[in-house]
């Protein structure tokens, strides 16, 4: 449409050759890409006719500082447009939004840099604009107020942005991610959120290693060759993907198992296909049921590298220290488990990860405890990581527990957030997601939809950062006239992350027979436990090895 | 100069590049546009990348497929907004986990799962309902903004223009008052890029001093400069600037960060030896310590065997050469290294295992760990037995483990011991559910059998009969056993 020749991912070296005359460059506004696109620029051939022209796009804003290291570069001349893409909410799915900005979080708390919680109001009036202005604003934490104030700022700065679009959305909830430190250290347990602690999912993608996927009979996947991770698109446009992404993976086998019988019988179907007509039928229903069948097969397979995970001893004593955490046994000692993982070097950020764990269901860990800990993980990973220690004290994740008192057990207990009977099969509570502990995060929004906040003070106040709520005036006629029985539909933005089994805890809710509110989720950036921790570790050196 | 800059932006309304004229339009419309541009063209990049994926892309169904009968007959129920969905070819299939079909305004509607075309026709369908579409194509700026790019903008007026993208020259704000209401407005309207812009403006034309003394009493600016010159690792300026804040934990770490970037170890020392009289916590400075002492360590062990190992006179590093250099390693590694080929040196030498134990303070937990581990790999069996067996005054030898004896038959295990080291220590387990389950695993006949014997369980014992070989000497044991 626009004559794009063609596309390339942004690598250092020489530039692919290409017979066109305008390169454009579009990327985030990160110094590390600055130095690639340097390396591009310098290598280009300076000989060749005709000249290149050379533009760069920044996503989602230009970035003064990113055109200054390229000045500093000199290269900065050689770009003809330098513009900037307004791109901040991206739809990953029917419900959920993400901004990809994986450093929001440490960018927000750990060097007080803000500008991505502008990004995220700025998104948010974007989103109005699309959608209706949103009548309800609620937030709990520092950052939540922060965006909160921005977008009441910027709407008061464009009048004219008064929009006359009927609100889709009633409500508006805004949570920061250091409210809730807990849920992402926990291991999802629903089925896309093992498939990302395991493989990790990339914008929709995930990578599998190859064995299982054997290609077809049929010689379709003749040409990969089995040594080449399969790459795998994953979104509710898959139906089955859709029924089984957000349930506990305990209870995917059983579908999945159900859903091979009916396939296989509606493959049968054929034999009794008596006349033209039945036959024309079964043949037009075809392409929908192999592709029913090539989806169940994929889900298999990936059932089965989960569970081959799940079933292995070490899955199991690290789930069950978690367990024991999160319902509040022993997290006062130094745990034995832990103490043999690290014996064992196990990789470091699983020992962060649980530590961590402790410490937030502690309320911080005694000044013993911390000390031992870390000299541990300094003698056995290195004594560079001190700046890793350093900066998880920063955001609050390890701390020592300088109050003396531990408010873990009376949040846990006044929001409901470790159930013990819970049931992964029929789920009736969000705990099914980790089977056992509900997400705090979650269990919030749920309780402002019912009974509104009011109701939890106390432990609210327990929890870091102010809680509030404002209100955005609508023209008269744009106001809501509910129907009986009509569904409320309530945008919850994570700042610093949200994991895929808070989502599905969200998506249950909308579910709910009786719940009255349907979610729909945007976030700075989809994390789990392990990426999060990653984002906060100081870059080292590579190893020499 | 203008002038000219005016020219070039008229030529590039005029022209057929549309696709640049982004910059036009001043409000939110043109990031509406923008936005809606993204989706769409989102769908092209989706398809480019992975044609692999074909496979599970459903929305390739054609019309009457079950699945597309189904919406269709779904949607004809609900109301306008979905009904315009279903006008489309096809709809990708949106939460069929999740029904809600009685609810109007599921986003799904709007926009649904990425792959394929309904998924982003449905934002862009939305759009044009919404009547922002009616007024936001060719919107051209008002002539008078071309006018003068040096005009006077107010300090508000061109932290606006900055939030926008727009080039502002700040070399107009000379006085120390007319770039500090600048960093105010900057700071006000919360865009940290232009935030940053600004403090490089001001850090290139104000004195340190004045700057710093101005930051104290602007955290959120003073934020940004900090993280800035992380950024970009201006590592003298921002030390200067800690400094100055008496930050001097954050001083302290931020200097100790760039021993990093030092490859050359000697260098790496020397460095690492400045750091130790920095001002960090009490616990750090012990750890930042211990790095200096383990790399001065380090360097001594690594000259003094990377010759051992040229000269080729010592049996163990010709019989087991050295992977990579023990330089920069951590302690522990450093203690399995040293373990492996220095175990019987004396306490005195550097690189003796009992000498690093002592240094570092190792507790004996982790030096048995290591050791075991080490001695294991090297079957030296006997330096095994030596490190559990204790003496007390009167002479006699006791089997102890700081570890726990399942823990050591374990670490035997994974470095292939042979059965009979194995079950000398399985008999050792003191719990005798877990020692029967790893006698039982790792086939340590004897003390199965010692064990059922000692339980009277004649039953258990029999069953194990079946288990070990025909004539073997095992089961003449059991055997004999039973009939006793």
């Amino acid at each position: 449409e626009h004559e794009v020749e063609k596309m390339f991912t942004l690598k250092p070296g020489r530039l692919p050759q290409a017979d066109v005359k305008n390169i454009i460059f579009f990327v985030r506004p990160k110094l590390e890409l600055m130095d690639i696109i340097t390396d591009n620029v310098l290598r280009e051939d300076r000989g060749r006719a005709p000249q290149r022209d050379f533009h760069i796009l920044f996503v989602p804003r230009r970035s003064l500082l990113c055109e200054q290291w390229l000045k500093e570069q000199g290269v900065l001349g050689s770009f003809i447009h330098r513009e900037q893409y307004s791109l901040d909410l991206i739809p990953f799915d029917g419900d959920l939004l993400s901004m990809e900005a994986e450093s929001a979080f440490k960018e927000c708390y750990l060097e007080s840099d803000q500008t991505s919680l502008y990004h995220a109001a700025k998104g948010l009036m974007t989103l109005q604009a699309l959608y209706g202005t949103i009548p309800q604003i609620f937030g709990k934490g520092e950052c939540a107020r922060h965006v909160a104030n921005m977008m009441i700022r910027m709407k008061r700065e464009f009048p004219g942005s008064q929009n006359s679009v009927f609100p889709v959305f009633d409500t508006l909830l805004l949570l920061d991610r250091n409210v809730d430190l807990l849920t992402p250290l926990a291991t999802q347990l629903t089925y896309e959120g093992l498939i990302d602690e395991i493989y990790g999912i990339q914008n929709t993608y995930v990578k599998l290693p190859p064995e299982k996927f054997a290609p077809k009979k049929q010689g379709e996947g003749g040409k990969d060759l089995p040594t080449e991770p399969k790459k795998l698109q994953l979104n509710s446009a898959e139906e089955l993907y859709a029924e089984i992404r957000d349930k506990n993976f305990n209870a995917v086998g059983s579908v999945l198992s159900k859903k091979a019988k009916i396939i296989s019988a509606a493959f049968e179907e054929r034999h009794h296909a008596k006349t033209v007509g039945e036959i024309k039928q079964f043949v037009s229903q075809l392409p929908h049921m192999q592709a029913a069948r090539s989806s169940l097969a994929n889900h298999t397979s990936i059932a089965e590298l989960i569970k081959d995970i799940t079933t292995s001893e070490d899955f199991f004593d690290n789930l069950t220290v978690e367990q024991e955490f999160m319902s509040g046994i022993d997290t006062d000692k130094v745990n034995n488990y832990i103490e043999d993982c690290i014996a064992q070097k196990h990789p470091l950020i699983k020992i962060l990860r649980l530590v961590c764990l402790q410490s937030v269901c502690n309320s911080g860990l005694k000044q013993k405890v911390l000390d031992h800990y870390k000299k541990e993980i300094l003698q056995t990973y290195g004594y560079e990581h001190i700046l890793t220690l350093n900066n998880l004290e920063k955001a609050g994740l390890l701390k020592s527990q300088t109050s003396g008192r531990n408010n873990y057990p009376t949040i846990r207990k006044t929001l409901r957030l470790w159930m013990d009977d819970v049931n992964e099969q029929n789920p009736n509570d969000i705990s099914y997601v980790y089977s056992g502990y509900a997400p705090l995060s979650v269990r919030l929004a749920q309780l402002l939809a019912r009974p509104g906040w009011r109701s939890i003070e106390e432990v609210l106040k327990m929890l870091p950062g102010p809680h509030f709520e404002e209100r955005q005036q609508l023209p008269t006629g744009l106001q809501k006239k509910r129907q009986h029985g009509e569904n409320r539909v309530t945008l919850v933005f994570f700042l610093g992350g949200v994991t895929y089994a808070e989502i599905a805890a969200l998506r249950f809710l909308s579910q709910m027979e009786d719940g009255g509110t349907e979610y729909v989720i945007a976030t700075t950036k989809l994390i789990n436990g392990t990426s999060w921790i990653k984002s906060l570790m100081e870059k080292l050196e590579p190893a020499p090895f | 100069m203008s002038r000219a800059r005016a020219d070039e932006e008229e030529y590039w309304h005029s022209s057929k590049f549309r696709a640049f004229t982004f910059d036009d339009e001043d409000d939110e419309l043109s990031q509406l546009k923008e936005t809606k541009r993204a989706v769409n063209s989102l769908r092209d990049i989706v398809d480019d990348d992975d044609d692999d994926l074909e496979k599970v892309s459903w929305s390739g169904e054609p019309v009457g497929s079950i699945s597309w009968s189904i919406r269709e007959t779904a949607s004809s129920s609900t109301t306008s907004l979905e009904s315009r969905d279903s006008s489309l070819p096809k709809g990708s299939s949106s939460y069929t986990a999740l029904p809600k079909q009685a609810s109007s305004y599921s986003l799904s509607n709007l926009f649904k799962g990425r792959n394929k075309l309904p998924s982003f026709q449905s934002l862009s369908d939305a759009l044009s309902d919404t009547g922002v579409k009616n007024y936001a194509p060719e919107l051209r700026r008002p002539k008078a903004e071309y006018k003068d790019y040096s005009s006077d903008w107010s300090p508000k007026d061109t932290v606006r223009r900055m939030q926008r993208g727009k080039v502002c020259s700040l070399e107009r704000f000379r006085s120390l008052q007319d770039k500090l209401v600048l960093l105010d407005e900057a700071v006000a309207g919360n865009d940290g890029n232009v935030i940053t812009a600004v403090l490089i403006f001001l850090k290139r034309t104000l004195r340190k001093e004045f700057l710093f003394r101005e930051l104290v009493v602007r955290q959120v600016a003073l934020c940004h400069l900090i993280h800035f010159l992380k950024e970009t690792g201006e590592q003298k300026f921002l030390l200067d600037l800690l400094r100055f804040l008496d930050r001097t934990e954050e001083f302290a770490l931020s200097q100790y960060r760039e021993h990093l970037s030092i490859q050359d170890v000697e260098k790496r020392r020397e460095f690492l030896k400045g750091c130790i009289g920095l001002p960090f916590s009490a616990e750090d400075t012990a750890h930042v310590q211990d790095h200096y002492t383990l790399l001065e360590r380090q360097i001594i062990i690594e000259s003094s065997d990377r010759r051992l190992e040229k000269e080729g006179g010592s049996e163990i590093f010709r019989k087991y050469p050295r992977k990579a250099s023990i330089l920069n390693m951590p302690l522990v590694t450093t203690l399995y290294y040293s373990c492996f080929y220095h175990y019987t040196e004396a306490e005195g030498t550097y690189s003796s295992p009992t000498n690093l134990k002592k240094t570092f303070k190792i507790p004996d937990k982790q030096y048995v760990l290591t050791a075991l581990a080490a001695r294991a790999k090297l079957r030296a069996w006997n330096d095994v037995d030596a490190l559990f067996t204790t003496k007390n005054w009167l002479g006699y030898t006791k089997k102890k483990a700081p570890i726990g004896f399942h823990r050591v038959v374990e670490i035997l295990q994974r470095n292939n011991a042979p059965v009979q080291v194995l079950q000398e220590y399985v008999r050792l387990v003191e719990d005798v559910e877990t020692r029967l389950n790893l006698a039982t695993k790792y086939k340590c006949h004897d003390v199965v059998i010692d064990t059922y014997r000692d339980l009277k369980d004649r039953i258990q014992l029999t069953a194990y009969r079946c288990k070990v070989e025909r004539g073997s000497a095992e089961e003449e044991k059991i055997d004999s056993i039973l009939n006793n």
